[in-house]
């Protein structure tokens, strides 16, 4: 079977920006004269008119559906970058979440009159805790990060309530980048930990930071299994080395995919972590829409959760209000759609199913990685999870063709990219991540296009340069788009 | 083969420092600038400001990465390639000449003498591949 091809042999349409579509005059949708008197001082209210598009509800609509039809997607073909970024989300998800009684509930109803989501949250709570082996957890952040954020400042109460103010956080480099950064919005400074030849912490390196700041080390963040889908064997050991002096382990969930069913965080020693309800829940991306990035913890930080939290006594469920809470992190309870979806596909599989997911993601990921060793250089030999990493060093010197442009061929037979350049670990890097949705003809498919690629290279007939051709918007100047920012449509050239 | 000139000293981060009596100027590697390709912004510290030994001192972003820059020295900052901050595109088309970044005045003449000679940086980026 040959790869998917001729992405643009479909009709596509062009479209400009909605201001062009503007016409004065022109109104969409008027908004009723308002019934209560208006309370903003008139010292705040704009002088002039808002710059505004004047468009039709018709033109609004053809605009963002032509928009939307240029975009790839996982419910177009097969998407390699994975669960890192968001896996596909079964259509009965939209159903539940769909449903009156939860759509059409107002966030601040009191407990009594919302009894049904009270306890859908509930329920989630507890099941995500029991995927990870952690005692409690909270579905308040609204996204991954914030729920980086939200364990490390659980971290920081728990320290300063015993009267420890620690500086640092460990990070390997094989953490996921975010992880740096909200150790630095969370107050700490961020201390890069060396990863092994194998793509893993030693406990050596561990040992090293520990002898050099003791117990100024308030945490150790890490991924796992890590940003190169391997798994961090030393993790165990490193977290009895930190909890020998009163550290805590942090995890960053984003690579729940691997593991559900088969491992769990908190049998690793794991005392907080994050998971992103879209990468491993098949919820929507936060980044597109409302997000989630609950956070699990062990009894001891139990007291530090954000507020308020979920009770269920004497078959009510309740809300409670922490006295040593981090406080809220996010309106209401969080993004309560989302926890809807994520419920729905826990339900659905059930816990076999879940670690039939895991197995699958694992299995596609290593069939993949078997088919593209013929003709691509891992980045490390160690056993891959649920992403496989490859690097362009035989291209490079079979003809100079780089990831960037074998990134660039791949849309030409019909495919997104997978994420390039990242592990930063791993010269010209390529992360792949199929997922376990992906049939064994859709993996054949992707795979021969990518051995189609390397052929090509390899038999010195093209280094894609200009590549891609065939797609609706060709080669971009991304050099000359990062140096020249254009940030308005005034400023466009015409 | 990424080109490693003489009479420099070079730091495992891949930046490069010349030493003229007090006087340090620091850039990054060809090797450097060739992983990190096309480089598209670059923030630098201001005159007057001391920078550190091993601590980062600036920014260099390119389309693939954002990375730290790591002093090889410490001391004040008595002149920045202002050229270059308007086009970053010099560290990729000259990173020894035109791309240079800092000039650092240090009190400790010896600071970069702990740092990669031309030979070993050179064996340094062989085995990095």
């Amino acid at each position: 079977m040959k790869p998917q091809s001729g992405a643009t042999s479909c009709l596509m349409l062009r479209e400009g920006t909605i201001f062009e579509r503007s016409t004065p005059e022109r109104k969409g949708f008027q908004l009723s004269f308002p019934e209560v008197p208006r309370l903003t001082p008139t010292t705040f209210s704009r002088t002039e008119p808002a710059e505004l598009p004047e468009v039709a509800e018709l033109q609004v609509v053809r605009h963002f559906t032509r928009l939307s039809s240029w975009n790839y997607a996982i419910d177009l073909g097969t998407f390699p970058l994975g669960s890192c970024t968001m896996k596909y989300n079964p259509r009965i998800n939209e159903e539940m979440a769909a449903l009156a009684g939860f759509c059409d509930v107002h966030p601040e109803l009191p407990p009594p009159f919302c009894q049904g989501s009270l306890r859908l949250i509930f329920q989630l709570e507890r099941a995500l805790a029991e995927i990870v082996g952690l005692d409690a957890c909270t579905l308040q952040p609204a996204a991954g990060a914030l729920g980086e954020f939200t364990g490390l400042t659980m971290v920081r109460a728990f320290h300063e309530k015993h009267g420890s103010h620690r500086k640092y956080v460990l990070v390997p480099e094989s953490a996921h980048g975010t992880n740096p950064a909200s150790c630095i919005l969370a107050g700490y400074q961020a201390i890069t930990i060396k990863v092994g030849p194998e793509g893993y912490m030693t406990t050596a390196s561990v040992e090293d930071a520990i002898s050099k700041y003791g117990r100024d080390i308030a945490a150790l963040m890490t991924t796992n299994p890590n940003t190169l889908g391997v798994f961090e064997q030393n993790i165990s050991h490193i977290a009895e080395l930190l909890h020998g002096i009163g550290a805590q382990l942090i995890m960053d969930g984003a690579n729940m995919n691997a593991i559900l069913g088969i491992a769990k965080p908190g049998d690793m020693g794991v005392d907080v972590m994050q998971y992103n309800l879209h990468k491993t829940f098949s919820t929507p991306h936060g980044g597109g829409g409302p997000g989630a990035g609950p956070v699990a913890c062990r009894s001891h930080l139990i007291p530090f959760l954000p507020n308020p939290r979920i009770v269920h006594k004497a078959g009510i469920y309740d809300v409670e209000y922490l006295p040593d809470s981090i406080g809220k992190v996010k309106g209401a309870f969080g993004n309560f759609g989302v926890m809807v979806r994520a419920l729905t596909y826990i339900m659905n599989h059930g816990s076999q199913g879940l670690r039939t997911v895991s197995k699958n993601a694992v299995i596609n990921a290593n069939y993949l990685r078997a088919q593209l060793q013929k003709k691509y250089q891992l980045g490390t030999s160690t056993p891959h999870f649920h992403e496989c990493v490859l690097s362009d060093s035989r291209q490079i010197q079979q003809n100079g063709t780089k990831t960037l442009q074998i990134a660039k061929a791949l849309m030409d037979y019909g495919y997104h990219p997978p994420t390039v350049y990242f592990p930063l670990t791993v010269p010209g890097a390529m992360l792949i991540e199929p997922t376990e949705t992906e049939s064994l003809q859709e993996l054949d498919q992707l795979a021969e296009a990518f051995l189609e690629i390397a052929a090509r290279i390899e038999n010195k007939e093209d280094t894609f340069e200009n590549a891609p051709t065939k797609t609706f918007v060709g080669k971009v100047d991304e050099v000359g788009a990062a140096r020249k920012l254009i940030l308005s449509v005034d400023d466009r050239p015409r | 083969m990424a080109s490693v000139p003489g009479g420099l000293r070079y730091t495992k981060e891949h930046e490069w420092v010349l030493m003229e009596d007090n006087i340090a100027t620091i850039g990054i590697t060809d090797f450097a600038q060739e992983s990190l390709g096309d480089v598209t912004y670059i923030q630098l510290p201001k005159e007057g400001e001391m920078i550190s030994k091993n601590d980062p001192f600036g920014v260099v972003e390119s389309v693939k990465a954002v990375s730290d820059l790591y002093s090889p020295v410490t001391g004040r900052v008595i002149e920045v390639n202002q050229p270059l901050l308007d086009a970053p595109e010099l560290v990729n088309q000259d990173p020894y000449s035109d791309g240079w970044m800092v000039k650092v005045e240090v009190k400790d003449t010896s600071d970069a003498e702990d740092l990669m000679d031309p030979g070993s940086y050179k064996e340094y980026i062989e085995e990095k591949g």
